[in-house]
This record gives C-alpha cells, structure tokens and sequence, in this order.
C-alpha cells in the first residue's frame, strides 16, 4: 500500500504517480491522506487500482476515470466521477453537484446525497444515490442508469433520451420529455443487480421503486415544427 | 467565479480569533477570485457612537489632518483607527450626518466605505491573501464577518467595485454571480433615498435588501422579496449587525458549502475555505438548498 500525504506531495505528483501505473501496474493500493476539499484528487486513473481518499475532497474527484476502484472516505465537490468510461466510484458522504456527469461507463455509488444536475448528460455510467438527489438530475441522459433510493428534486430528467431512472421516493416534479413507465420484469433484474453492486443486500424492496424515462416526443426533429426554425 | 467566504460566532470564545479564521478562510480563496477582495468584520460598537470606515486613494494619506479638521468642522472629539489605506473614524452618532458632509466636503482623496456601529469593510484591488495582510485582518476580532474575493466580470476591476457592498448603516452584502435587472432595479430605488456609488450590479441586490429592511423588512423576509424581484444567478452571503444571512438562486449555478457546529456557522464557496475551521471533522456539512433562505441571528 503506497501512503499519500496531500499535505506533503503534490497534487500533480500524485496524480503523475497515479498515471505511471498505466502500462505497468507496479502499486496496486493506493492511501491519499488530508485532501482538504482539494480539486481533481486522482483524475485521469487508467488502470485497476484501489485508491481510497481519507477525508473530503474538492472538485472533479476521480474524474475520467478508467478501472480504477475509488473510494472517498468523506464528500465531495463539484463533478465527482465526471466522464467516467468505468471502474467503480464509491463517495461515502454527500456528493456536490454534477455527480458523475457526463460518464460513459463504470458505477458511481453515493452513500449520502448528492446535489443538483447528478448524471447530467449521462452517457453509460451507473449511478447509485443511497440519499436524495437535487433538481435538474439526469438532464439530457442518453444511457446508463440513475437510481435513488430518496427523493428527487425538480425537473428530474428534462430532456431525457435513452438513460433508466429509478426512484424510489417521491419526485418533485419530472422535466420536459420524462415520464414514468412500467417497472418490467427486466427493469427489476437489473436494479437487484445494480443494488447489489452497491453493497446492498435484500433490505430493499424493489417493487417500491417507480421508473421513468424518455417520451421520446422531444429528441426527433419534427417536421410540423420546422416553422419554428424559420 | 469569484469566492465568498463568511463566518459567524454564536457565542463570544471565539471573538478573538474572527480575523484569524477569516484570513485562513480567504486565503483559500485567491484562486477564485485573483482580482480584488474585501472583507467586512463587525466588532466591537460603542453606544451613541457610529464608526465610519474611510478609505484613500494612497496609504500616504494625511488621516491625521482629516481627524483634526473633522473634529472642528463637528465641534466634537472623533477617534482615528488607521488601516493602510483606510481609516475607521468613530463619531458621536447624533453627528453621523454632519460627519459624512464634513468629509465629503474635505477633500476627493477619500471615500467612506461604510457606517455602522459595529460594521467595518475593507477593500483592495490585489490578491486577496496580499490584501488581508496589507489591513492585517489576522488580529481583528468581532462576531461575524464575510469577505469576498472577486473575479470581475459585470464591472471594471476597481476598489469601488470590490466586494462587499454597503447600503445601509451596519449592513454588506457580497455576491457570487450577475444580475440582468440590475440596472431597472437601480432606476426603480432611485427615489427611495437609497444612493448607490458604481454600476456594480452587486451594489444594486446590497441597494434591495438596505430598501426592503428600511420598509420594516426583517433580513429574512427582506431575502426572500429578492427571490422574486432579482433576475439572474446568485450566491449572496449578507451581514446586519446582529445576523448573517445566506441565499442561492433557484437554479443555485454559483457554489456554495456550509458547515454548522455548537460555535459557529461558516459559508465557503468551495470546501476548501472550511478545511481549517476548528471542529471541521464534527460540524454538519450541507449544500444549502437553491432559493432558500438562510439567516442566523445572535
């Protein structure tokens, strides 16, 4: 297990040392100590290591990620887990805003909550909130999944395309495009396995979950409205 | 960008240590906002005396002369604090307004930044760290304080266009974001006795809240109007004499992060300026919520 003190080595150091491990995985654990809500703590990872940050981190925390198996022993800021193309997230506190935006792969799990936008412009990545989940989340989703097992703030899901959103608590109010649909057989398969992946176990009824997706009355080109382009 | 930081104490053991936990706080900040900052700290305030905060264009300044010219032009004793380039200048209350044309009237080298009984604001344009030094904001002491550290983007990077804003006797505001309504607000309040010194947008939400509370508005109620009468995106953290109030947009683009123990409340626009706050391991960390009011008052 390599030690990493924020207070005494670089950011850029680490994470310069965190992508030397790309073609030859010479450190497989990894311990990043006093983040202090430091931005972009372990982005970039392209390689299957375990990094466990001990304490809150700031924006952008294990961005871009790539088989990395992060955990954060606290909260974070801005974008935690933005881009990721997989591996696995795991935010033991809250997450601020942007929680896995724009992701291509991979699974987020947020033991806490996490805040407006979470999955905006989700490509592919799972996404897990064990809490609640601010307004304007999912906006512009094109695939993956997000699951809440609290409440959802406004606008869930506004201009949806292809992206699975379950919650189970109650949702203020669904954006443009979203609607619910029936929770199939299938749907219920794979949120047991998505919950599962997240550490946990038969405690959650399933059946309590509601899904929504995409009308999709929003993302064709329609040519009734090609008057509005003129 | 911009950065905000605040921080106010709910109960007195602290005191000694708001300019010292404030400065940690602000230094935290430079990168958001490398422009110029301000910082606003009430202290200690003396019954029928209101301390007026004046700031000159060079720290060579003869605030002496300005003491002594003052004192006759009133026909009472005035008590000069000086700062670098600002000066506190404490007159008997009942002369508050003799006091101000007295000094207006003296000379075009020197503003008054604020008035208040317990309220001082000072600003820079420079890096924050640099300007926190240059007031020694470290060895101040009061309840509350907020600072800002500004990123400019509405306005020119002046000092009357640093942060915090002042309307009112004991009352600041400093903002993250931009208004687009600020200038139909503005001529919408320009007869209601509220004067405003630049075309900073952030001066006209400082403006709307001094108006609403001169309309019996508590800092609440006075928070919540805005809501409905400002157009644009916002973190405002806003301090009154005896409270501290905290509001986000309702879309909330702007950052914000606070943290709660048994002895204080902190605002930071990003986690960072918490980091150092005593207790930060125990106290409640929480986002506030877009277009909800938050204020505490002691």
């Amino acid at each position: 297990m390599k030690i990493v003190d924020l207070d005494v080595t670089s950011l850029r150091e680490l994470n310069q040392m965190l992508h030397e491990q790309q073609d030859d995985v010479t450190t497989e654990n990894w311990r990043i100590k006093n983040p202090q809500g430091r931005h972009a703590i372990a982005v970039g990872i392209d390689a299957p290591l375990n990094v466990e940050i001990d304490g809150n981190a700031g924006y952008y925390c294990a961005g871009m990620n790539k088989g990395a198996n992060i955990t954060i022993n606290g909260s974070t800021g801005v974008g935690v887990a933005e881009n990721m193309m997989s591996g696995r997230v795991h935010v033991k506190g809250n997450a601020s805003q942007s929680a896995g935006a724009t992701g291509c792969g991979g699974l987020l799990v947020i033991d806490g909550n996490a805040s407006a936008r979470c999955g905006i412009s989700n490509r592919g990545t799972n996404i897990v909130v064990k809490g609640v989940v601010g307004h304007m989340s999912a906006f512009m989703a094109q695939a993956g999944t997000l699951v809440v097992l609290g409440d959802a703030g406004e606008a869930l899901g506004d201009s949806i395309y292809e992206a699975k959103l379950f919650v189970r608590g109650a949702v203020k109010s669904l954006g443009a495009d979203c609607i619910e649909k029936p929770l199939r057989d299938t749907h219920k398969e794979q949120l047991g396995a998505l919950l599962k992946a997240s550490g946990l176990g038969g405690e959650i009824d399933i059946s309590e979950f509601k899904r929504y997706g995409s009308a999709r009355q929003l993302y064709n080109f329609k040519i009734d409205n090609l008057g509005a382009y003129g | 960008m911009c950065g905000i930081i605040g921080l106010f104490l709910k109960s007195s053991d602290l005191e000694p240590k708001l300019g010292s936990l404030m400065t940690g706080m602000l230094g935290t900040m430079c990168e958001r906002g490398p422009d110029s900052a301000g910082f606003a700290v009430y202290g200690r305030g003396d019954n029928g005396q209101v301390k007026l905060t004046l700031r000159a264009d060079s720290a060579a300044f003869d605030f002496d002369k300005l003491g002594s010219d003052l004192s006759a032009a009133i026909g009472a004793p005035v008590s000069i604090t000086r700062h670098d380039t600002h000066a506190v200048v404490a007159v008997p209350a009942d002369l508050e307004i003799e006091a101000r044309a007295a000094i207006a009237g003296q000379c075009d080298d020197v503003r008054i930044v604020s008035v208040g009984k317990r309220m001082e604001i000072y600003k820079e344009v420079g890096r924050p760290d640099a300007v926190a030094d240059r007031f020694k904001l470290s060895d101040m002491t009061g309840s509350h304080g907020v600072a800002h550290t500004r990123m400019a983007t509405e306005s020119a990077v002046t000092t009357n266009g640093a942060h915090p804003f002042s309307t009112g006797r004991d009352q600041c505001l400093v903002h993250n974001g931009s208004l687009s309504n600020h200038n139909s607000l503005r001529r919408a309040m320009s007869g209601s006795g509220i004067t405003f010194e630049t075309d900073n947008d952030s001066e006209v939400a400082a403006g709307y809240l001094t108006w609403r509370m001169q309309q019996g508005d508590s800092l609440g109620e006075a928070l919540t109007k805005s809501l409905n009468d400002l157009d644009g995106f916002y973190t405002f953290v806003v301090g009154t004499e005896n409270g501290f109030g905290v509001l986000r947009d309702p879309i909330a683009c702007k950052p914000a992060i606070m943290a709660e123990t048994e002895k204080y409340v902190a605002f930071g626009s990003e986690y960072r300026a918490l980091a150092g706050l005593p207790d930060i391991e125990n106290a409640k960390v929480w986002e506030p919520e877009p277009g909800t009011v938050y204020f505490w008052e002691r």
